[in-house]
């Protein structure tokens, strides 16, 4: 066969084949040749040079966490800052009897149960040498105090530390965010990143707010020092030092004291409220009700508080003005009314008559308009300016759901506003095609005629609405909102300016600008649902009220407040802006449970209008829910 | 059948040489890992279990037929080109590069797969044209080494890349390419470094910058050569003896249970331990070798010699990352490093030797 005619060649070719795995070994025993020198080399010429190092003299590289940057308002006020402070501390290895340590330790400085179970948190996730706090914030008097007995606790050490402190506190907990102890999840984040480096010897990152979505800016580079260290581990000589450079200031577009008066201006309602300015998208206030003190995260939350603030009813952990999501409301009729004009599904003059109820073709099922006996005679403004039911079941029955999506989305329905704060909801726009895709149910007529008055399937957050009524008071002009107004470089002294190049010019006619914009700041003036809250002032204000309901109502059932569980009462919506000619402000409020708008967050926004255009600080909120108010959204 | 002609056919076609080695090493790896681990069971735990699914694997693959095992090469290495571009296309990034895969269940890193299936389908086409190799068929196989390399280069992952380069021109050089070509490659490598120097990556020129002044980035990657030194240097003769290593324990060292373990091996059992230690892979490499110079076919005397030169580069180029004269590629110390992945592909690659020692036995008697 075949074989036996190349059998020679085949032989030959084993003996080259064999050549070549000879040069093979040869070339891996030049490896470990290399590999041997080198161990040799440093292993047994050069080992007392690395013995030195390693043990006797240790160089050790000692990072220097840089300060973190501070968080200005816009007038310069403290948000966020450090302080320095003195903990007690305690390296675990060094200490012979931890137990014994402490209960001494506490003769000496209160150590509160509270400081032993964050200790022993930290003792479980410890990494070996590593020294853990067991008491922060020590007064002067108590650090003297242990100063004097230091000999007798060896392995427990007082360290000055920067503290970080919120001075508004619960008041901008849902703005600011807090820092916290970086764990397992943040230390694989900044691996995934590369950013490792940079943190070593940092104990804390961002967690939440604006402490998370400018961590990069805030943390600031981390400096070194190269020491001799002895054995112990003690620091005996500075060899070299790259200094850290101090994380970024960041100043806000918020007002601070304007922040302040309306997180008072809610009393006791839940709620959010978010200002922003129109003319460029810098936010002014943003408030989610209740807040939460951040200080009780940084150094880990015991678990007592967690509990009380994660189960506690009124939610205070949850950011409303971000990631709230509710029915508008009949907030929603004056973007449906240029909806409408837009369409030309409505002219401005077009009269319907309102007898209280609106049913569809053929049906007879009756969607009650909150007047009982109706409105009479509707026209467009009108119909903005006494919230008119019937006229909207009409108006969005006839431009259908997907007109009506396709126009809303573009005052940012549905949408992230892009905030700079990390974790925004977007709301829910409903189409047909996204109740298929949802709940494989086909979309129902009377589907679209909740959505004309803002209940039904629609939810927006706080923040989207304020976005939409910005752009609304600034002509249909938008700009993406941002809390953030400058970053001040600590290294350069070189300030960046956080700039709204993002202009987005919606195109609506001046027109219907003009009608929806004139009933608007018709329905704060006599006549007007919001009419009691504008009264006296001395500047013109554009609104509009707006409820969403909580809980469903029967057919020919009344809606009676206080026959209703707290919980269950209605939302009260209120969106504004002022001067209504040249807009300065525009801000939305939302009080959960607060009944009705005009009623309980017109009142909230006028304190806030009040003070922003006059400086007026108001004087203490009488109590408003249980009083009995006349008129309804 | 008896237990005893049982257990026989179980062994049947395992290496025990090969074995004994693989075993040791195996061995060094939980011993190691255990003082690594800061005196827990944690990782050797989970790396006896990795262990145990990868000797599984292996036995099945010695137990494979030489000729399933090249019908497997072609289907191997067009499946790993697929993931590849898949890779390059839909890949997930972490640590800024783009190597996984996400399958929904599992994200897999198809340049793993590629470590076997590069070398076995250039000794399959090798094989093929046997009887009639020209010039144009060492160009044919080059490409089908350079595809991959390019793709895996791309991610960016150039320390697989380059070992997958080694494990291919492995494949060439026993095949007989001339060494007038291998000598114009050299030099057209050399031309071309200024041209590559330009298209790295700015981590990658940092690391191998970094080899020559590790201090530039104390704190960062500089800081693993130094300390790593610094550990393998301390160790003596003797070493620090076992769970004493002052480099590991006090936290000096960084990823000392995967691409760093040599540091707490050598730190630990010093000089006198490395000795052994290289002559536990001696042994590995040196049966590798003899079931490669035994081989009765082209593509077995191919696939065992790149299988046992590839297996000794991974740990030349670990041990001397370690010590500081390479600089630093994401290469595991082969058999001792923990994790999954790379004990898989080695037991593998050590069940295909075994298979081509054990099923020629058998024609042969």
């Amino acid at each position: 066969m075949a074989k036996h005619v190349e059998l020679k060649n085949h032989l030959r070719e084993i003996f080259y084949f064999r050549l070549r795995l000879a040069i093979s070994v040869g070339f891996v025993l030049l490896l470990l040749a290399i590999l041997l020198v080198r161990f040799i080399y440093l292993q047994a010429v050069r080992h007392d040079y690395y013995q030195t190092l390693a043990e006797s003299n240790r160089i050790s590289i000692v990072p220097i966490v840089p300060n973190r940057g501070l968080i200005l308002d816009r007038n310069g006020l403290v948000l966020a800052h450090n302080y320095s402070g003195y903990t007690l501390e305690i390296t675990p290895n060094k200490t012979a009897n931890l137990e014994a340590t402490i209960n001494e330790l506490s003769a000496l400085i209160e150590i509160t149960p509270k400081d032993r179970k964050r200790f022993n948190k930290l003792l479980a996730e410890r990494r070996n040498f590593e020294t853990l706090m067991i008491r922060n914030r020590l007064s002067d008097e108590e650090v003297a105090r242990f100063a004097a007995q230091q000999y007798r606790f060896p392995g427990v050490e007082i360290k000055a530390r920067l503290f970080r402190d919120y001075p508004y506190g619960a008041k901008t907990a849902h703005l600011i965010g807090y820092i916290g102890r970086i764990n397992q999840t943040d230390v694989e984040q900044l691996e995934e990143n590369d950013l490792a480096a940079n943190y070593r010897g940092s104990d804390y990152i961002g967690k939440t707010g604006l402490e998370q979505s400018y961590e990069s800016e805030l943390h600031g580079a981390t400096g070194m020092e190269q020491v001799e260290v002895d054995s112990g581990g003690r620091a005996v000589r500075m060899l070299s030092r790259t200094p850290p450079s101090s994380g970024n200031t960041l100043v806000l577009s918020i007002d601070a004291k304007l922040q302040e008066i309306a997180e008072q201006a809610f009393g006791n309602y839940r709620g959010a409220l978010v200002a922003i300015d129109p003319n460029n998208g810098e936010v002014l206030a943003f408030v989610s009700k209740p807040g939460y003190d951040p200080s009780l995260f940084i150094d880990g939350i015991d678990t007592q508080s967690w509990d009380e603030l994660n189960n506690s009813p009124d939610h205070p952990l949850n950011n409303r003005a971000l990631r709230g999501q509710y029915p508008p409301g009949s907030t929603v009729k004056p973007f449906m009314a240029l909806a409408g004009l837009y369409y030309n599904t409505r002219s401005p003059d077009r009269t319907i008559s309102d007898p209280g109820y609106f049913n569809l073709p053929g049906s007879s099922h009756q969607y009650r308009d909150w007047k009982k006996d109706g409105h009479g005679s509707v026209d467009m403004f009108k119909s903005i300016v006494i919230s008119c039911d019937t006229y909207y079941y009409g108006l969005a029955t006839e431009m259908g759901i997907d007109n009506i999506s396709s126009f809303l989305s573009r005052f940012g329905f549905g949408k992230k506003t892009g905030l700079d704060l990390e974790g925004e909801t977007s709301g829910l726009l409903p189409s047909q095609e996204w109740k298929m895709k949802r709940y494989q149910q086909k979309w129902y007529p009377g589907d679209t005629v909740s959505v004309g008055i803002g209940q039904g399937y629609n939810l927006v957050t706080p923040m989207q609405l304020a976005y939409a009524t910005a752009t609304l008071a600034n002509n249909g002009v938008g700009y993406k909102p941002h809390l953030v107004r400058e970053v001040r470089s600590s290294r350069s002294h070189e300030n960046r300016l956080i700039e709204n190049k993002s202009a987005f010019d919606l195109q609506i006619a001046a027109a219907h600008l003009d009608l929806v914009k004139r009933a608007m700041a018709a329905v704060t003036q006599p006549g007007g649902t919001a009419a009691q809250a504008a009264a006296g002032a001395p500047y013109r204000m554009a609104g509009k009220t707006g409820t969403a309901q909580v809980v469903g109502m029967k057919q020919g059932e009344k809606y009676d407040a206080s026959k209703l569980d707290e919980r269950h009462r209605d939302h009260a919506w209120f969106i504004a802006f002022a001067p209504a000619d040249q807009p300065r402000i525009a801000l939305v409020v939302l009080a959960e449970n607060g009944g009705h708008g005009g009623s309980t967050a017109a009142p909230i926004a006028r304190k806030v209008l009040d003070y922003y255009l006059l400086g007026k600080v108001p004087q203490p909120l009488p109590d408003l829910s249980d009083k009995e108010v006349e008129e309804h959204d | 059948m008896t237990k005893r002609q049982l257990w026989l056919r179980f062994i049947a076609h395992l290496d025990l040489p090969l074995l004994l080695g693989i075993g040791l090493l195996m061995l060094t790896s939980l011993v190691v890992l255990y003082s690594a681990d800061n005196a827990s069971w944690g990782r050797p735990l989970s790396q006896m279990l990795n262990i145990a699914v990868a000797l599984t694997c292996m036995w099945l693959i010695a137990n494979l037929p030489l000729h399933y095992l090249m019908r497997t090469a072609v289907p191997i290495y067009l499946l790993g080109m697929m993931l590849l571009i898949g890779v390059a296309l839909f890949g997930e990034i972490s640590h800024g590069a783009r190597r996984w895969l996400n399958l929904g269940v599992t994200t897999i890193q198809p340049s793993e797969l590629m470590k076997i299936g590069v070398p076995l389908m250039m000794a399959w086409y090798f094989e093929k044209h046997e009887a009639t190799l020209t010039l144009k068929n060492y160009f044919v196989a080059a490409l089908l080494l350079l595809m991959p390399v390019a793709l895996i280069a791309r991610q960016p992952d150039l320390g697989t890349a380059l070992l997958i380069s080694a494990s291919g021109f492995y494949v060439l050089f026993l095949a007989g390419l001339s060494w007038r070509v291998m000598g114009g490659l050299l030099v057209a490598a050399l031309a071309s470094a200024p041209v590559l120097w330009s298209m790295l990556h700015d981590y990658q020129r940092h690391r191998i910058l970094m080899l020559f002044d590790p201090s530039q980035d104390a704190l960062g990657k500089g800081y693993h050569t130094i300390q790593a030194t610094i550990a393998v240097g301390s160790g003596g003769i003797l070493g620090k003896g076992y769970l004493n290593g002052t480099q590991t324990h006090l936290d000096f060292l960084p990823e000392r249970t995967t691409d760093f373990i040599f540091a707490v091996y050598s730190e630990e059992f010093g000089l006198l331990g490395n000795l052994i230690l290289l002559g536990l892979y001696v042994l590995v490499i040196g049966r590798g070798f003899v079931i490669t110079a035994n081989a009765s076919t082209y593509f077995t005397r191919l696939m065992a010699g790149s299988i046992t030169l590839t297996f000794a580069t991974y740990a030349f180029v670990n041990m001397g990352m370690v010590s500081g004269i390479l600089p630093v590629v994401g290469v595991p110390l082969p058999l001792v490093s923990y994790g999954g992945t790379s004990m898989l592909t080695l037991l593998l690659g050590f069940g295909m030797l075994m298979s081509i020692e054990t099923h020629q036995k058998l024609v042969k008697t």
